[in-house]
């Protein structure tokens, strides 16, 4: 444990009552490690070195200086200098830095009938098929390089700005941010093709993948 | 080291039974140790594909539930001696199955068989989780229809999810068996094409079978329609799927039924 001794204006009297404390009870500071609290006298660098001088005379033994700007502390005593604030802590392990959250999941195998590939962080890639069946559902947008069978619901965690994509357009049901449609009644220039798919104003637009 | 072999479906009626009776027994045929099992538990019917209804004393529940030993319940056939069968039971249900007891059944059969046929049943429950659960090989036997094909899909989506292969994250290997087909037909439209199912379930096609009543016939007989008809154009399709399974190339064609010059030219004045 380290003593603090929290000297009060003026610097001199302070002094005096010090030493007549060491005079009752000698080798008080016997080596003991001592913070000096300087809040309440707010000395000048000059004076600072001063008041170090006179307690290093006197046999006291600092180890840290604190309640005042770091910079007030020159020459030898810099080192004397302590944090401002802060809190007690023991030694503290680093935490991991976390891994960049994946944002686009891509899937290399077929998206079979009955499977449902859900990703809620952002877009989905899909190299082969979705099936009659099959469910794709991701929070931004669906790349299919393959045929599109199942169903495709991009933006559903509420991003009207995610599309679909696909190399050949089969779908069951496509659905962006909420807004879904069958594609029962689909254009028959556009199924069997490359399509994209976004949302415009309430309504899905569908168009040839050029 | 043996083969653990699964012909499946999902969907029913497609022809995994047929198939089991056939493609066993032409792996029989070449001098292959095969078992075939049916995990049709309740609805089992491989007994009659095979001819040998009436010589089922114990069955596959039997062995499971440790009421008979393996020695007991197997049938040998009787016109390939390489060929033996591991009956269903027909009063119980597929609540029977135990996982510790189909596990332990198929790990005594692979001291025994190069081959062991699981007979799944249609449907994606108990069954056929219990068919499809240890094998290294799957057959997905389809038809060229569409309802056929997704349910195949949803078969391939399983076995590579719930299977023990899948589970040690290995890949199942996955052929597909085209049953049913008539060229004449898929080029009129009326069924898919043989391109059009390899695309939809984009797994390796071990063979095209082709309609025939030869089939019916056989399964009629309790005969393999490999032992029944040779020669037929479905028995010869499976003979070629067979040898395909044991790694020979054998050019894709879809056999036809022969019809001999003379028969044709003088059949038709004769009636």
């Amino acid at each position: 444990m380290a003593l603090v001794l929290a000297p009060e204006p003026p610097a001199d009297d302070w002094l005096l009552e010090l030493d007549e404390l060491t005079a009752r009870s000698p080798g008080f500071f016997g080596g003991r490690p001592v913070v000096l609290d300087v809040s309440a006298l707010k000395p000048s660098a000059r004076a600072l070195g001063l008041l170090l001088t006179e307690l290093e005379a006197r046999g006291v033994r600092t180890i840290g200086v604190e309640g005042c700007d770091p910079k007030t502390l020159e020459g030898p005593y810099a080192r004397l200098a302590m944090p401002i604030g802060g809190r007690a802590a023991g030694e503290l392990s680093a935490p991991e830095a976390p891994a960049p959250k994946a944002t686009s999941l891509v899937i290399d195998q077929p998206v079979r009938s009955g499977q449902t590939i859900s990703f809620p962080h952002g877009d989905v890639t899909i190299c082969g098929s979705v099936a009659s069946g099959a469910e794709v559902v991701a929070a931004g947008s669906i790349h299919v390089y393959g045929a599109l069978r199942g169903r495709a619901i991009a933006g559903a965690g509420g991003d009207g700005k995610a599309r679909i994509f696909c190399r050949k357009l089969d779908a069951e049901l496509l659905a962006i941010d909420g807004v879904y449609m069958t594609t029962d009644d689909l254009d028959k220039g556009l199924r069997g093709n490359p399509a994209r798919i976004w949302l415009e104003g309430e309504k899905l637009s569908v168009a040839a993948l050029d | 080291m043996a083969e653990v072999l699964v012909v499946t479906s999902g969907k029913g009626g497609v022809g995994k039974t047929t198939s089991t009776a056939a493609l066993g027994a032409a792996l029989a045929q070449t001098g292959q140790n095969v078992v075939v099992i049916d995990f049709d538990v309740g609805l089992r019917n491989l007994d009659l594909v095979m001819g040998a209804e009436r010589r089922v004393v114990y069955d596959l529940i039997n062995v499971v539930q440790g009421d008979a030993n393996l020695n007991q319940a197997l049938i040998r056939d009787k016109r390939v001696d390489t060929l033996s069968l591991l009956p269903a039971s027909q009063t119980r249900d597929k609540d029977a199955l135990t996982a510790e007891g189909v596990e332990r059944v198929i790990n005594d059969l692979k001291g025994r068989f190069d081959w062991i046929i699981c007979d799944s049943p249609a449907g994606i429950e108990r069954g056929a989780y219990f068919a499809m659960r240890h094998a290294d090989l799957a057959v997905i036997v389809t038809n060229p229809e569409v309802s056929s094909v997704r349910d195949s899909d949803r078969i391939i989506g399983l076995l590579d999810s719930k299977t023990e292969k899948a589970e040690r994250g290995e890949q199942m290997e996955k052929l597909l068996l085209l049953t049913r087909y008539d060229p004449v037909r898929a080029e009129r439209g009326d069924m898919l094409k043989v391109d059009d199912v390899l695309e939809i379930l984009s797994i390796p096609l071990l063979g095209i079978i082709p309609e025939s009543p030869e089939v019916l016939k056989a399964s009629n007989l309790g005969s393999p329609v490999t032992l029944a008809n040779p020669i037929s154009a479905p028995a010869r399709a499976y003979l070629d799927a067979a040898r395909r399974l044991r790694g020979e190339t054998i050019p894709m064609t879809v056999p036809s039924e022969r019809k001999s010059f003379l028969g044709g030219l003088f059949g038709r004045r004769a009636a």
